[in-house]
């Protein structure tokens, strides 16, 4: 490998060159980094969270304890844990927020690569139908399935991920779009490549760094709007332990024992800024310009 | 141009590789809105007939929008054609689905204008070579590799290369990549189209060359389109002159060359600018065409270039000239004669000697790199 002191500054290529992909590593500011650092910190303590917490849902000491090194986010009023509620928060807001951007991936993008791809009627129809499931408002929907579903989670994300897709499918839709316009394609055309192969193989790895921009800036909008929706009650019933749920619950007891609203509620603060500086990392990473 | 034209002076007697009848490429345009109504019709390319001989060249020349990338993109089967006949080896192709299509592929290749989007960024060399190989399984798997190298050889690449991506390499050196793409099925036909308008002049010569030299080794047909007037004189002993979705006239190079007979032929070598020319002090009567190329949406009637044509007669906008031989070539002109506007060495090719030619080629690949 060449030295890479030898670029001068400024002579952009040779680094993306050297990096195959143009993913610039160097672009990345060092805010994103530590967002990177904290997201991926808070996802592996929570994930790990089973193995070192005490039980969420069961009461392990009197309430209203203040924090201590017992019970380092104190306890609430029904004596559960709240650092341990915390990590089982943090874990349920992740992984809803990981589910419903893989659902609309999925979804949309399975739908605008094909859009995309087939052009003509195929892509009328199914970007009008698109279109229409944009224009269904996502808290509204998700309260209407929670109410004619039943508050739960898992209501709640099938809310979501009905209003979710469609932003994937516009975008797939359009870069696979502008690809399929490009020569190499017209080339993997006259090679007598398959529609499939074409898809897969020429157009689809083309639409997968604006996914996974889109996908990484999700995760902070996600978690922000099932914190919401779940501060509504439209979550898992108590006790289960959802940062939303958590901090409405405890908002009774703001100035008497403050951790309680207050822990849940930094919870999703630190959570969404870390997924957003990541967000802005990768999007530096990977778009072009 | 519905008459059948005779066969070309050139083909003794052998039946042509790929043979164009009345070919009509015409795109829709449509209304904006919901109901997007047909308004009117593109007419990029209006009925033109040529052949194309076994191992032979012939050239496409046009200006911009002529429509002479549409007939190429019509052959390689890009674009289906809107009526009209293509025989390739006396099979008509013009209406075979994408299915029936896939045998012709690996006999009718593309080389592409433009050596950057012709490439996908995010396949490496050896995959786009060995695409057309997989999809078609002419060579098994445990000798593509191999395949790929002798084929980064033959362009004058390093066959080591075939692990890297397209960004690591030059305009000239990515053509030779989409070079080796097109020869990889052994094609009887390549569709060239403006294959050296995107490089250095420099690099210019090394891919013609390579081409040429190619054409010789591999016995392959070239339909060349280009607008450098030069180059085509250089690689193909047969001209066509494209004008608004028709063939002008076609014949010889050095009939068309020195004794062009249709005035839009004429027009064209007269603007061509020529070193070689000015250098010696040549004074040229340049013709000056009036006006615009009008739209081919709504092409005059009867010969398309009466608007801007000097000779131009009521007979012009009232009947469509055919194209007929006329001193050894076929033109499409009520008024055809000689007039020659170019000097005899005008209009050469600056390409280096036979020796330094393969020099050049042979070597290009390891000093570029």
């Amino acid at each position: 490998m060449p030295v890479r002191g030898v670029v001068t500054p400024g002579s952009g290529t040779l680094s993306r060159i050297r990096t195959r992909e143009g993913s610039r590593l160097r672009d990345v500011g060092v805010l994103e980094r530590v967002g990177f650092v904290l997201l991926l910190l808070l996802l592996s303590t929570s994930l790990a969270a089973p193995l070192f917490v005490l039980d969420p849902v069961i009461s392990v000491a009197p309430a209203f304890q203040a924090p201590s090194p017992e019970h380092w986010l104190g306890t609430d009023d029904v004596g559960q844990d709240v650092f341990s509620r915390v990590m089982f928060g943090l874990r349920t807001s992740w992984l809803s927020a990981v589910a419903v951007i893989a659902s609309a991936i999925v979804i949309g993008g399975a739908t605008g690569l094909v859009a995309g791809a087939r052009g003509g009627w195929v892509d009328a129809l199914l970007m009008r139908l698109t279109d229409a499931f944009l224009a269904l408002p996502g808290p509204v929907l998700a309260i209407a399935v929670a109410a004619a579903l039943g508050a739960s989670l898992r209501n709640t994300l099938i809310g979501i991920a009905v209003v979710w897709w469609p932003w994937y499918a516009r975008l797939v839709r359009g870069e696979v779009r502008a690809l399929a316009a490009r020569p190499h394609v017209d080339a993997a055309r006259l090679s007598g490549v398959s529609p499939m192969r074409l898809m897969f193989r020429h157009l689809l790895p083309g639409a997968l760094p604006p996914i996974i921009v889109a996908a990484s800036l999700d995760v902070q909008i996600l978690v922000l709007t099932l914190a919401g929706l779940s501060f509504l009650g439209l979550g898992a019933p108590p006790p289960s332990p959802e940062l939303g749920a958590m901090a409405a619950r405890g908002a009774d007891y703001l100035f008497a024992s403050p951790w309680i609203p207050l822990a849940p509620g930094c919870a999703v603060f630190i959570l969404a800024v870390a997924a957003n500086l990541a967000g802005d990392g990768i999007r530096d990473l990977f778009d072009r310009g | 141009m519905s008459e059948q034209t005779s066969t070309s002076p050139k083909s003794n007697g052998t039946a042509p590789l790929l043979e164009v009848r009345d070919l009509v490429k015409h795109f829709p345009v449509k209304s904006s809105g919901v109901i997007r109504r047909t308004i009117g019709q593109v007419q990029a390319v209006d009925g033109v007939t040529f052949n194309v001989y076994k191992g032979r060249s012939l050239g496409l020349v046009g200006e911009s929008g002529c429509g002479k990338t549409s007939v190429g993109r019509v052959i390689t089967r890009l674009y289906d054609p809107t009526s009209g006949s293509m025989k390739f080896e006396g099979n008509e192709i013009a209406t075979l689905s994408s299915k029936a299509m896939l045998p012709y592929r690996r006999e009718i290749q593309l080389i592409f204008q433009d050596p950057y989007s012709s490439l996908n960024p995010r396949h490496t060399v050896g995959s786009i070579i060995s695409t057309p190989m997989q999809v078609h399984k002419t060579v098994p798997k445990n000798k593509m590799v191999a395949r790929v190298q002798e084929l980064l050889e033959v362009v004058g690449l390093n066959p080591e290369h075939y692990n890297r991506y397209p960004s690591e390499f030059s305009g000239g050196q990515r053509q030779r990549i989409g070079i080796a793409r097109s020869l990889a099925l052994n094609p009887k036909l390549i569709v060239a189209d403006e294959p050296v308008s995107a490089l250095d002049v420099s690099i210019q010569a090394q891919v013609v060359n390579l081409l040429q030299d190619l054409q010789k080794e591999f016995d392959i047909a070239f339909l060349f389109i280009a607008h450098d007037l030069a180059i085509v004189r250089h690689f193909c002993p047969e001209i066509a002159v494209m004008y608004l979705g028709k063939i002008v006239e076609i014949g010889d190079r050095d009939q068309i060359y020195l004794t062009p007979h249709h005035p839009y032929t004429q027009a064209l070598l007269s603007a061509a600018p020529d070193v070689k020319q000015a250098a010696v002090g040549g004074r040229r009567e340049r013709i000056r065409l009036e006006g615009d190329v009008p739209s081919p949406i709504n092409p005059p009637s009867g010969c398309r270039f009466r608007t801007r044509c000097w000779k131009a007669q009521d007979i012009c906008a009232a009947e469509e000239p055919p194209l007929l031989e006329v001193g050894g070539r076929q033109v499409a002109c009520h008024f055809a004669e000689p007039l020659q506007v170019i000097a005899p060495e005008a209009l050469t090719f600056m390409a280096p000697s036979d020796g330094v030619e393969n020099e050049t080629v042979s070597t290009s690949g390891s000093t570029a790199l």
